[in-house]
């Protein structure tokens, strides 16, 4: 039940003591006049409505997440209570830097962390989110260009297999994409890139490993490529959680790249945000950067502004308590930690990959990095079970269900991605229960079809919600007044 | 030290010899020893929990908490009830992801449902989204909405709030779109200047209510000039003061946005904070990010789920017209969990207090000879002069545990924006005015 | 598959009924069926002008949406509003619902007559 069906005439919660100064009304020309109908509920009924929503909601504190180029690793509870310290919860944006030096510290120790395990030279905490910055990633390139007077230079270079992020940004910064293709390994195909560029490419945007879960193995000679006609390499760091103290995007070519706190850095998601998605880059492009960064000098702290900044992209430095997660999160796991983290996802996809590429036919069979992909085009033509039908009987099964359809590229694809905070015993669980679902896809194939039966709802129209969406909820009333 | 991952060195030599490897070196071999590192990373050896903490808390400690604040700006400390972090701390809500998979994300996706019927009851607008980074990206945001192949000017008032505008001209930069900006006359909109530029080439008309100075504009009159050029009006608005006042719908808006931050969330530094958008029925298609709807499921029961997901990037790709993927759903639980507390009458008490306090504070300046620069009627926030140099004010003020109003900058350098919410208890106002008093 | 026998046909799968110097043009029942259910359509505004080929409309279903290219070159006079509110209406009747009208036709591509249409489909459902 919704919370304006659970609202009664009358009821409030006592929160506020009386007005202590001579109250002052608005004049008529700007008071409201349309009524605001908002819950009247009492604390406990809020209470109770929030545990129901609570618990008809699965996050990876309920059970395994391998939703690919997701990274839903453990949300370490540490984190939580160091973002909610007073000492942050309570600082002004607008305060004087000496009464925020933890503050700006905090900053400047997670930059000094990024840049070592990406192999940059700056980085600015103020994108919100991985594509917010994308596109501060993309209009650093553009001012980059601009500054030389190179206008010509109008067009982004994707591989198809990208994540829709990529392109989007890229028509956000003014640019056109130009969309190159996979080759037999997944990687991209040289030959067209070689094609694709020119003296109007403006630069190529790559995630590596990509969304196959492989990593290019021609990484020097496409980043090479694209220095030799004068374009800038962006790194896209979803998948940055494959490769931290194994390699660095810096040493691969890359000259800009955003990397997602949410993902590799274990701060939460809390049901679609907020993220945190920093930009870093090398020092020829730092003069770009946006905002401001947080410098040491004389061991005080202070803001700095980059000489050609691009602006602000938001109000602002950034998701500021979702840095602080991160730092925690960095702290504890230290050079040694972040290493070991990275090889463990590599090692947990690949045994799941393993006990399950048999009956699973993998969209490219070598070993993979963090995430790997199915097709199960095979057994949808056997036995009509989709991957949305193996998904969701996969809800049945208490277990979150990997990406669905997704790279756009493989034909029913599943995308998995266990994270290395996974149990191996967990993981035999979520083999065993695929294993189970391969064989009732062939016995019983109308049981997957009507999956969900054990959730709080089943399967949902989204047809008829598309066709004539309900954006909104109204009283009966309302409605029939309209 | 620590990674949180929970296989034991057994279990990792089981995994690897089912993969025929000896060491998880030979995972990598796709990567080519001329981009592998040689050494380890220069980074701290990581630390446990306990030295984590100490660390941590080492560096909140030293930052300042102020016991009394009247500065606003963009950032606002109002009361939050205790049942909003209860409920934000609730950890399936914490740890779930975007609600792909809606049959096990109900909760999550209901309580979106809830928020964007509430910010459409608080800007009286047809349709709001899940929301977006911040006041500030929604705003940028919503003037990509209005594009058209024939409308692509834009006009934003001087009278936003700084990081509104220059975030609107990063956009504009990146899409490259003519920002024109609309200058301030006695500290509002200057109106001859949209009736004489505001023309058909023009997309859309972006103003703040109440403005950056607190001031309300006549947001009426904007709205008849602007439409009658056929351009779109949008309207920024701090949504506490909706609590009593006219909104974006009566003022003839067709999209409202805001910072949701006061609405539940701390002052955080800065973020995260809430982007809300709101727009008509007509160009709900046009609105970016998320959206959720209600359906029934095979049984017919009713559930909700992500809808018009086809105007996304996801599946438009570069023909999207927003990037935006993660969101501040956290942010916007935050809120929908305020609103419902307060309703409608906590709202209007937050508000009139907010109001009434500022008013009251700018009165007793006043007299102090902080003279009042607004002369339009305002809301929470006010602009005055100062009689003594301000970093001696602040400084003095800053010593006794109170965060002074907001030093302005350019034009209106050596003037101070004061605000008020129903934080300031009269005592509190009464001890910044003996403080002043005395310099 | 309902192929009717008065109209033309491109490899696109849009159907093309002319009328002097205009013509209608609207998706056949082998693309509805292809693309299942419709949720939305985004047409063109009157007075666009479009090249052979060109992309003029898109239709939205729910986790995808298709470009519509269009088999002649033309000036887009009328578009089939109903389908704003009613998209299912392609679904239902692919043949009723026309999506543009053009007028002013300055090219053709290559199109196709009933049986072509029909067998050239009946290739692409071998490939398959």
């Amino acid at each position: 039940m919704l919370i304006f069906e659970k609202s009664r005439e009358g009821r409030e919660i006592s929160l506020l003591p009386i007005c202590d100064v001579p109250e002052v009304m608005l004049s008529p020309q700007f008071h409201r006049n349309m009524v605001l109908r908002l819950p009247e509920i009492s604390e406990n009924d809020l209470s109770r409505h929030y545990s129901e929503i609570g618990e008809k909601t699965y996050g990876v504190n309920q059970g395994a997440y391998p939703l690919g180029s997701c990274t839903m690793k453990y949300n370490p509870k540490i984190n939580e209570e160091l973002a909610g310290l007073t000492g942050f919860t309570e600082i002004h944006p607008l305060q004087k830097e000496d009464t925020v030096q933890g503050c700006l510290e905090v900053l400047s120790m997670l930059e000094k962390y990024l840049c070592e395990i990406t192999g940059m030279t700056h980085f600015t905490m103020q994108p919100a989110a991985g594509a917010h910055g994308e596109l501060t990633g993309l209009l650093m390139i553009k001012a980059f260009h601009h500054k030389r007077g190179d206008t010509k230079r109008t067009k982004i270079i994707i591989p198809d297999s990208a994540h829709g992020t990529n392109p989007a940004s890229a028509t956000m910064a003014g640019f056109e994409t130009v969309t190159v293709p996979s080759d037999k390994d997944g990687g991209v195909d040289i030959e067209k890139l070689k094609e694709a560029i020119g003296n109007d490419t403006a630069g190529l945007m790559l995630t590596n490993p990509n969304t196959l879960g492989l990593f290019d193995k021609n990484i020097m000679e496409i980043t090479n490529m694209i220095h030799d006609c004068g374009g800038i390499n962006y790194y896209d760091g979803a998948n940055l959680n494959a490769v931290m103290g194994i390699a660095r995007p810096g040493d691969m070519g890359f000259d800009v790249i955003h990397v997602n706190l949410h993902k590799t850095f274990s701060a939460p998601h809390g049901g679609g945000g907020p993220g945190s998605g920093p930009v870093g880059c090398k020092k020829f492009l730092s003069e770009f950067l946006p905002s401001v960064r947080s410098e040491e000098e004389k061991g005080k702290f202070c803001f700095v502004k980059a000489e050609n900044a691009i602006g602000e992209m938001k109000s602002f430095y950034g998701n500021f308590l979702v840095v602080v997660r991160a730092l925690a999160y960095l702290m504890t796991l230290g050079r040694e930690g972040v290493l070991q983290a990275s090889e463990y996802a590599v090692l947990n996809a690949n045994y799941m990959f393993h006990k399950l590429k048999d009956l699973y036919p993998p969209a490219y069979d070598r070993s993979c990095m963090h995430e790997f992909v199915f097709s199960l085009e095979k057994l949808k033509k056997e036995t009509g079970v989709s991957a949305l039908d193996i998904a969701k009987a996969m809800l049945d099964k208490g277990i979150h269900p990997p990406t669905m359809y997704f790279p756009l590229i493989v034909h029913e694809a599943l995308m998995f991605e266990p994270t290395e905070t996974e149990s191996k015993e967990t993981m035999d669980d979520m083999v065993q229960i695929l294993r189970d679902l391969y064989e009732e896809a062939h016995t019983t194939p109308d049981i997957l079809c009507n999956a969900p039966i054990t959730t709080s709802v089943g399967r949902l129209n989204e047809v008829e919600a598309a066709r004539n969406p309900i954006l909104r909820y109204q009283s009966n009333d309302e409605k029939g007044a309209i | 030290m620590g990674s949180y991952v929970p296989s034991t060195d057994l279990e990792r030599r089981e995994m690897l010899s089912a993969l025929g490897m000896h060491s998880e070196k030979e995972l990598f071999e796709d990567i080519s020893p001329q981009v592998r590192l040689k050494e380890e990373l220069c980074l701290p050896k990581g630390m446990s929990e306990l030295e984590v903490r100490r660390n941590i808390m080492g560096l909140a400690n030293k930052n300042k908490v102020f016991s009394s604040v009247f500065r606003g700006a963009g950032a606002y400390r109002h009361f939050i009830p205790a049942i909003v972090k209860s409920v934000t701390s609730k950890e399936s809500l914490l740890t779930a992801y975007t609600p792909y998979q809606p049959e096990i994300s109900q909760g999550i996706l209901q309580s979106i449902f809830e928020y964007q019927t509430m910010i459409c009851e608080l800007t009286g607008m047809d349709v709001s989204n899940a929301s977006v980074y911040d006041g500030a990206t929604a705003a940028a945001e919503s003037i990509m909405m209005c594009q058209e192949r024939k409308r692509s000017k834009v006009f934003i008032s001087r009278t936003v709030n700084p990081f509104v505008l220059e975030t609107v001209q990063t956009y504009c930069f990146g899409k490259n779109l003519e920002l024109i900006i609309i200058p301030e006359q006695n500290g509002v909109t200057n109106l001859s200047f949209i009736e004489n530029n505001v023309d058909a080439a023009t997309a859309c008309v972006y103003i703040q209510q109440p403005n950056f100075y607190g001031s309300f504009e006549d947001g009426e009159k904007i709205g008849e000039l602007v439409h009658s050029a056929g351009a779109k009006y949008i309207m920024g608005v701090n949504p506490i003061s909706l609590g009593i006042a006219k909104t974006p719908r009566e003022y003839g808006a067709d999209i409202a946005v805001g910072e949701g931050q006061p609405l539940g969330l701390p002052l955080s530094f800065g973020g995260p904070y809430l982007g809300f958008m709101a727009t008509v029925d007509s160009m709900k298609r046009k609105l970016p990010g998320r959206i959720v709807g209600q359906t029934k499921d095979l049984n017919g029961k009713i559930g909700y789920v992500l809808t018009l997901q086809a105007r996304e990037q996801h599946i438009r790709r570069e023909k999207s017209s927003s990037n935006i993927c993660s969101n501040e759903a956290l942010c916007a639980l935050a809120a929908g969990v305020y609103l419902s507390a307060m309703g409608e009458s906590g709202l209007r008490k937050v508000a009139v207090q907010s109001m009434s306090k500022a008013h009251y504070l700018a009165e007793r300046l006043g007299e102090l000879g902080y003279r009042l620069v607004n002369k339009k009627e305002f809301f929470n926030e006010f602009v005055s002069e100062s009689p003594k140099p301000i970093s001696e004010v602040m400084n003095l003020l800053e010593s006794r545990g109170i965060l002074g109003g907001f030093p302005l900058r350019g034009e209106n350098e050596g003037k101070i924006l004061w605000c008020c919410t129903e934080m300031n208890s009269k005592d509190d106002i009464d001890e910044l005015i003996r403080i002043l008093q005395g310099v | 598959m309902k192929i009717l026998n008065d109209l033309f046909y491109s490899k696109f799968h849009e159907w093309i009924k002319f009328d002097g110097e205009s013509a209608v043009v609207g998706l056949t029942d082998y693309a509805q069926s292809a693309l299942g259910d419709i949720v939305f359509v985004n047409l063109p505004e009157i007075g666009d002008e479009v090249g052979v080929d060109g992309s003029f409309a898109d239709v939205e279903s729910v986790k995808a949406v298709s470009d519509i290219y269009t088999p002649v070159g033309g000036t887009v006079s009328a578009i089939n509003e109903a389908l704003l509110d009613a998209p299912e209406k392609i679904n239902q009747d692919a043949y009723d619902a026309w999506l543009v009208k053009f007028e002013n036709i300055t090219e053709r591509g290559e199109l196709l007559r009933a049986d072509e249409y029909k067998a050239y489909i009946e290739s692409i459902q071998e490939e398959e």
